[in-house]
């Protein structure tokens, strides 16, 4: 038994570390955000040539061939540094429905572009109505001859305007919230019938609405079987919130070192306010909170490492307590700030809007709760 | 990353099951678990059938009757006694004292001690809180004076668990009040039958008698029963902390109690549908579930680095708050759970004859468990040490 990363996931992690080091200050990390594209494509050619693209594809597709451990050890870091390239939406959610897709044509024509940093991409399953419940889709598909011709509409699409591709959920039969009935479509970005509006979101990212009109695509776009796109999102937001738990995990850190040391040197009173017992006992319960989230992200870890029965039991509890926990950290981080931690100048403010963003991604702490419950106790 | 347990691990588990099974009876768990009368006979026959097995006390040194287990396979037999519903030995003379014994006490005390203890022929208990010193256990008063050949120890001991059962009682004294405080304690070993000890029972809010002041007068205690140098008892006492690590979240005992919560619910009804089915008690059970699984891997990132030589990580210093929290956590939603029965007095009553047999232990457990976040460091204290030694603060 051990929890430690072989040499060559060290080796991985680190380079991760050393890039956030020097080539992510705050600073540059706001104007990366700020940017058209709402993260720097310089930044993603490098990603490419460190090899950090391929980490979660098949060797045979010139992949690294890493799981679930190779993926949090680079969100980890990624976290700390709040990096805003679309890691997560080409690589891991994108690339990840691709990988899981069984669409050999399909894997052949991207992932080695995804690779090579030349193809961004998304995943638009959100709708006005839907919330959480990712098998709410109103969007229709409609067969006509071999192709399929789409109309809806997807809001808040991670990386949706830098994406060249975006694979979309629709409803090809069943009603509105039925988990059978929904079909992955790979779309182009520049196909007729498709309209983009942008818009930001809190934690930096830059994001879309896709206006779908007519939209035709062939009928080998499909990612799954047709009908059965369900299961497929499902194992991929799986993988995908391991991969932001890690990501919230990196964050709570560092929201605890900077809160520690702030305390360690503002002076209220005549004394340093790590001095008093008050915040002393708060400062533990956020250290515990922060423990207590990577025991239970390396418990997901290791269940999806194992292929484990219980997996998506581990994942619902992975995600209430990173949810659960991010806030407690994020609330107190800002609060032992004082004033200071009200500031937009200060990086807490940035890293707290990102773990409340990732506890919204893919249902929130109350609704995975909900989820864990079903999977726990109604059988 | 690697969670599983190597075949040899696998292996011993199993020999661990048999063990338990064939040896830990219905008769046993009634008369320990229920506290009956003769709950010290009971204990002491279950500690004789793990003594004669060899295996009282595993983390002793093999040459004083200890096995030569891993941090691993020690660990599984805690989880499995655990999940057994078995509780664990009485630690003040096998955990406590005995550590004390073998690393600071003479070669005599060795072989006057160790071997009683080993075979259950003396009950020990633990004699360092006092009225005025408790979480500041260094404020201790009770005095010892030496006379010749003995110490003259007077004062008051506090708290002092099964002291009403104890042949022997090991003491944190003060042998001088002149310099630093921690510098002026001695420890002793004290006959309990002494002339001029007294044991003073304690009724605690459980309903069970376990609590006891123990009372010193001009009680005459020989040298040869002083462990190490005069003033180094507080330097002992502190080692022997290192000692009371094992199974301190009780993760798996916790698992056991929930799979029990979780069937009850199963079988209670409210508006004539089941109480598992009840979203408020949902959400309950899962809070808890949810930080239990954690606590579990936290007690495997502990376990793993200590194997691994490097020692408890940072991650051991939550493994009692949050422990404790969760086992108050669970026996709340026993008390909540049994509803009016939580208030019920049993006495020889019979579920037949009341309703409901849950109510009297639900509410014992949950009572004598507020004591579990104020010993051994109470919460508080512990947060006070976290911080001062993991963050720096
Ligand atoms: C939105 C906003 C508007 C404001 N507007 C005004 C304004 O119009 N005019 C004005 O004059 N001021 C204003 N303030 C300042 C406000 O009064 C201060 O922020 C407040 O007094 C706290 O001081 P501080 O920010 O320096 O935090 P600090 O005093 O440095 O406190 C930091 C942390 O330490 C804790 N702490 C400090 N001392 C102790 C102690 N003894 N024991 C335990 N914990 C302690 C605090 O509770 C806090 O969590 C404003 C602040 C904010 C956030
Ligand atoms: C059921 C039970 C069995 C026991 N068995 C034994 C035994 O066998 N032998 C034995 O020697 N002792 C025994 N004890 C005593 C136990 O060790 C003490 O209760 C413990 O050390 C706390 O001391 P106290 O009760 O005097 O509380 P106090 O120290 O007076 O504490 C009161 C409250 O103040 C808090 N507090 C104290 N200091 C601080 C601080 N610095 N910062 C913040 N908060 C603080 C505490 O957390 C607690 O909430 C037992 C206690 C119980 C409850």
């Amino acid at each position: 038994m051990n929890f430690n990363l072989s040499e060559e996931q060290n080796m991985l992690k680190d380079s991760v570390a050393r890039f956030v080091r020097d080539e992510y200050d705050f600073d540059s990390r706001r104007a990366n955000a700020a940017s058209e594209l709402g993260f720097n494509p310089a930044n993603w050619q490098m990603f490419a040539e460190l090899g950090w693209l391929s980490i979660p594809f098949d060797e045979a597709h010139g992949g690294f061939g890493g799981g679930a451990t190779e993926v949090m050890a680079v969100m980890e870091e990624m976290g700390k540094g709040l990096v805003v390239e679309p890691f997560v939406a080409t690589v891991l959610m994108f690339g990840g429905l691709l990988n899981k897709s069984g669409n050999a044509a399909l894997q052949d024509a991207n992932i080695e572009k995804i690779i090579d940093g030349s193809l961004q991409g998304s995943f638009a399953y959100l709708e006005r109505q839907s919330r959480f419940e990712l098998a709410d889709v109103k969007t229709q598909a409609k067969r006509d001859g071999a192709d399929f011709v789409l109309n809806g509409e997807k809001t808040v699409v991670s990386n949706g305007m830098a994406a060249n591709k975006v694979v979309v959920s629709a409803r090809t039969s069943g009603e509105q919230c039925d988990e059978a009935g929904i079909t992955l479509f790979l779309i182009d970005t520049d196909a007729p019938g498709v309209e983009r509006t942008s818009y930001r979101l809190m934690d930096g990212q830059l994001v879309a609405n896709i206006k779908l009109t007519d939209v035709r695509v062939v009928g080998d776009h499909v990612l799954g079987d047709v009908d059965k796109g369900y299961t497929l999102i499902e194992a991929v937001v799986g993988d995908v919130i391991i991969a932001l738990c890690a990501e919230a995990m990196g964050i709570m850190q560092k929201l605890n070192t900077t809160t520690i040391e702030y305390t360690k040197t503002r002076q209220q009173f005549g004394v340093a306010i790590s001095s008093f017992q008050a915040l002393q006992h708060r400062m533990v319960d956020m250290f515990m909170a922060g423990e207590q989230a990577k025991s239970i992200l390396y418990r997901a870890v290791c269940a999806a490492e194992s292929g484990a029965e219980d997996l998506p039991k581990n994942i619902a509890a992975l995600k209430v307590m990173i949810g659960r926990n991010g806030k407690l950290i994020g609330d107190e981080a800002i609060q032992l700030h004082g004033g200071m931690g009200l500031t937009d100048e200060l990086d807490v403010g940035h890293f707290v809007k990102r773990l409340m963003m990732i506890n919204t991604t893919f249902g929130d702490a109350d609704f995975q709760q909900k989820k864990f419950n079903r999977l726990t106790y109604s059988d | 990353m690697d969670i599983t347990f190597s075949a040899e691990e696998l292996a011993f588990r199993d020999q661990v099951r048999a063990f338990l099974s064939e040896s830990w009876t219905e008769d046993l768990a009634s008369r320990i678990n229920g506290r009956s009368g003769d709950y010290k006979a009971a204990q002491i026959e279950w500690q004789n059938k793990l003594s004669a097995k060899g295996w009282l006390a595993p983390g002793w040194p093999v040459e004083h009757g200890g096995v030569d287990w891993s941090v691993t396979e020690n660990f599984i037999f805690e989880t499995e006694r655990s999940l057994a519903g078995i509780p664990d030995v009485v630690p003040f003379g096998l955990k406590m004292v005995a550590p004390v014994i073998y690393d600071f006490g003479n070669d005599e005390q060795k072989k006057r001690f160790l071997p009683r203890i080993l075979k259950n022929q003396d009950w020990w208990c633990q004699g360092y809180s006092e009225p005025g010193a408790g979480s500041d256990l260094a404020a201790l008063k009770t005095k010892a004076e030496l006379d010749g050949d003995d110490y003259i120890v007077t004062g008051a001991k506090i708290w002092t668990t099964y002291a009403q059962y104890s042949d022997w009682i090991f003491c944190l004294v003060r042998t001088d009040s002149s310099g630093k405080r921690q510098d002026g304690i001695t420890f002793l070993l004290i006959d309990m039958s002494t002339p001029g000890v007294s044991v003073n029972k304690i009724s605690s809010i459980d309903d069970h008698h376990s609590l006891n002041e123990v009372v010193f007068d001009n009680v005459r205690v020989p040298t040869a029963n002083r462990i190490g140098e005069e003033g180094k008892g507080w330097t002992y006492a502190k080692a022997l902390l290192a000692h009371e690590r094992t199974s301190i979240a009780a993760v798996a005992d916790s698992k056991r109690k929930l799979r029990e919560l979780r069937d009850l619910l199963a079988q209670e009804v409210s508006g004539g549908r089941p109480l598992s089915e009840d979203t408020q008690f949902q959400n309950r059970l899962s809070n808890t579930e949810i930080e239990l699984m954690a606590l579990e891997y936290t007690e495997l990132r502990v376990l793993a680095s200590t194997a691994d030589g490097k020692g408890p990580g940072v991650e051991s210093s939550l493994l009692k708050i949050k422990g404790t929290e969760i086992q108050q956590g669970i026996q709340q939603m026993y008390m909540d759970l049994a509803g009016y029965y939580s208030g019920v007095i049993h006495g020889e009553d019979t579920a037949e004859t009341i309703g409901h047999a849950f109510g009297h232990s639900a509410r014992q457990a949950y009572m004598y468990g507020r004591a579990a976040t104020i010993y051994g460091g109470s919460n508080e204290v512990q947060k006070n040490i976290t911080a001062k030694y993991v963050l720096g603060l």
